[in-house]
């Protein structure tokens, strides 16, 4: 699903450049659940921005389901983030006066599917992460967890080749964070390719891969015995 | 780009965004507002100068005796100059490539008594020309006619406010009034732009003035017209020529200024016009600045718009909207509201002047209006800026990283 070879990315800083990303090389299969660890400064976030198109890698290329990512425009690159990929935010980044339902079915909106569909679709959605009750509601009267889950219906609404999670627990409690990690892994379940970045071990535990960066390089790549979340879940 | 469904988000957008939506519609509908009160004030302020000074025609000279300053030809100073009929048929003879018509008036203070009522009023006598002199405007019966000059008829037109205090409402046509002490026939009713006064006044035959003063040929002074095709340089030509042979016939010093005064309407009427240009200009500036202003303050909410949804629209870009598509939102956002808010604006400022009318009349404001044509511009300026003000703003955050966006807490 992932081919990245050899990838470097540098900031200048004034005079001085910043070499963040050393030469990753990293492939990530259809159906995969990895978690992207490594401390702060360690290029995860990079790596993460590149993957999602935020950002372009100055060396090295970089494959997404088979469609070589390179010479983006800002508009490509929309059209890309649009058809490929999903995000979900530590901060959820929930659109504060749209409902749970009309943010969910907004990535459709911008892939051109008519209203009525969208709705449905984004019903359909919603009832998958257990919020149908909440389609109307808007974001400020929803839960820290209720959020999250409403972001992971939206990432998933336009059906997209790669769910990026970027620190999906950071801003949850334990008892959410694996509330919200049993869904990921369910949607895994279903066949669907997802990253996670995080800095929390136990969550990377429920991942079944691992692959920790550190310095700009990947210090160690390993399966996991996935560690299931429902047990923590009620 | 034009869907149903564009506008449905963008109708979403601007119903959930209320206070937003009410800044923005607010300062246009403002200054729209603002403008067209100003310039239909403005408007209002030149109608009324116009009306003070287009009571006469423009086209006149009037022409004052008065006392020598300087002996002339055997004639000592001190002299007082006398204007007699001989003087209007030498202007006619000598003056007819320029002239238009000549016409005397002699004031005159009188107390006008019918039935009852009785009142002071000022009496002309006056040739049938002077008619066109005064724009006076015939309500009732008929002005003076050469017939009456002819016949020294007692005859007479009365100014509408005069028929009002003598006559209550009956009709004054063929009735006599008396005029100390000989009564006259009252044979028209006019009325005058030129105000109360002018409409308290009572018109006779000059000659009929001139047979009660003990049939003298004199005449208190002259209105002379000149055919306004001379033009301007034409006029004032004209009137030095006249002045001359004025002077020349009654033994006037040519350098003496007291012996005679000359009031050139023309004259007058061109600086009054300057005047008025200068007004216009005054206001046509202050209207701009409402203008700009307004401009200057659609560009500051649509600013503080786009950076306020920032983070929205970073959302939106990682979502995968396309930089064109964040834009469009923008701009079909503010120039929605521009224009419904400025059409708001327009139609409560037309009603405003409509509703003002002549109730400012005591400030010198007379029929305040806009044109059509100008206020519909200034409006489509103020959208156009609207659109300009959210374009540019709405292109940066367009082009901001997704992430960068996001990054702003």
């Amino acid at each position: 699903m992932i081919h990245i070879k050899d990838l470097h990315k540098s900031y200048k800083m004034g005079k001085n450049s910043l070499h963040v990303l050393k030469g990753i090389n990293f492939n990530v299969e259809a159906g995969e659940l990895v978690a992207i660890m490594g401390s702060s400064g360690s290029g995860k976030s990079t790596l993460l921005n590149i993957l999602g198109m935020l950002d372009e890698a100055d060396e090295g290329s970089y494959e997404l389901d088979g469609v070589p990512i390179e010479n983006l425009n800002e508009t490509k690159a929309a059209q890309y983030r649009n058809k490929f990929l999903g995000f979900i935010f530590q901060s959820f980044n929930l659109i504060n006066y749209k409902s749970a339902l009309e943010n969910v079915a907004l990535p459709l909106y911008y892939q051109g599917v008519g209203r009525k569909e969208r709705a449905d679709k984004a019903l359909m959605y919603l009832e998958q992460v257990g919020l149908k009750e909440w389609a109307t509601h808007l974001p400020s009267e929803l839960s820290g967890g209720q959020k999250q889950r409403v972001a992971i219906a939206r990432a998933m609404a336009a059906e997209p080749k790669v769910l990026l999670a970027d620190e999906p627990t950071g801003a949850l409690d334990s008892k959410t964070s694996y509330e919200v990690m049993d869904l990921i892994q369910k949607i895994n379940d279903q066949g669907n390719t997802i990253l996670v970045v995080t800095h929390e071990p136990d969550i990377a535990e429920m991942c079944k891969r691992v692959v920790v960066l550190k310095d700009g390089v990947i210090l160690e790549d390993k399966k996991v015995n996935q560690v299931r979340a429902d047990q923590y879940v009620q | 780009m034009f869907s149903r469904d564009t506008w449905n988000e963008i109708f979403d957008t601007i119903r959930k965004n209320k206070l937003r939506t009410f800044l923005s519609g607010f300062t246009v509908a403002l200054g729209i507002l603002i403008f067209i009160i100003l310039f239909g004030f403005g408007n209002g302020l030149k109608n009324q100068f116009n009306e003070f000074f287009s009571d006469d025609s423009t086209n006149i000279i009037f022409l004052y005796p008065g006392k020598t300053s300087k002996p002339y030809k055997g004639f000592k100073s001190d002299r007082f100059i006398e204007f007699k009929n001989d003087d209007l048929s030498d202007i006619e003879e000598n003056f007819s490539e320029f002239l238009e018509y000549v016409t005397p008036r002699i004031s005159r203070g009188g107390n006008v008594k019918y039935k009852n009522e009785s009142n002071n009023y000022s009496t002309r006598g006056v040739a049938p020309s002077h008619m066109f002199a005064e724009r006076t405007i015939i309500m009732k019966g008929r002005y003076i006619n050469e017939k009456d000059i002819e016949e020294k008829s007692k005859v007479i037109v009365i100014g509408r406010l005069v028929e009002k205090d003598l006559f209550k409402g009956t009709d004054p046509l063929g009735a006599y009034v008396d005029i100390a002490g000989s009564a006259f026939k009252v044979v028209g009713v006019f009325q005058d732009e030129g105000g109360d006064n002018e409409e308290r006044s009572i018109y006779m035959p000059f000659t009929t003035r001139q047979l009660i003063e003990r049939n003298n040929d004199l005449i208190d002074m002259m209105v002379v017209a000149f055919k306004p095709e001379i033009g301007y340089a034409g006029a004032m030509a004209f009137q030095k020529s006249l002045v001359d042979f004025l002077k020349n016939k009654k033994n006037i010093h040519p350098r003496d200024t007291n012996a005679m005064f000359v009031r050139n309407v023309a004259d007058q009427y061109k600086q009054n016009q300057q005047f008025a240009t200068i007004l216009q200009i005054i206001i046509a500036f202050i209207s701009i600045g409402t203008l700009i202003a307004g401009i200057i303050g659609i560009s500051n909410i649509m600013v503080f718009v786009v950076k306020e949804r920032t983070k929205e629209l970073g959302i939106r870009k990682a979502l995968g909207a396309t930089p064109k598509q964040v834009i469009s939102t923008i701009l079909f956002e503010s120039i929605f509201i521009t224009t419904i808010s400025g059409f708001v604006g327009l139609i409560i400022g037309i009603a405003v002047l409509n509703f003002t009318g002549e109730a400012l009349k005591e400030f010198f404001i007379k029929n305040p209006y806009v044109d059509m044509g100008v206020s519909v511009a200034a409006t489509i300026v103020l959208i156009i800026f609207g659109g300009i003000a959210g374009y540019v703003p709405a292109k940066r955050a367009a082009n901001i990283k997704p992430i960068v966006a996001l990054r702003d807490e």
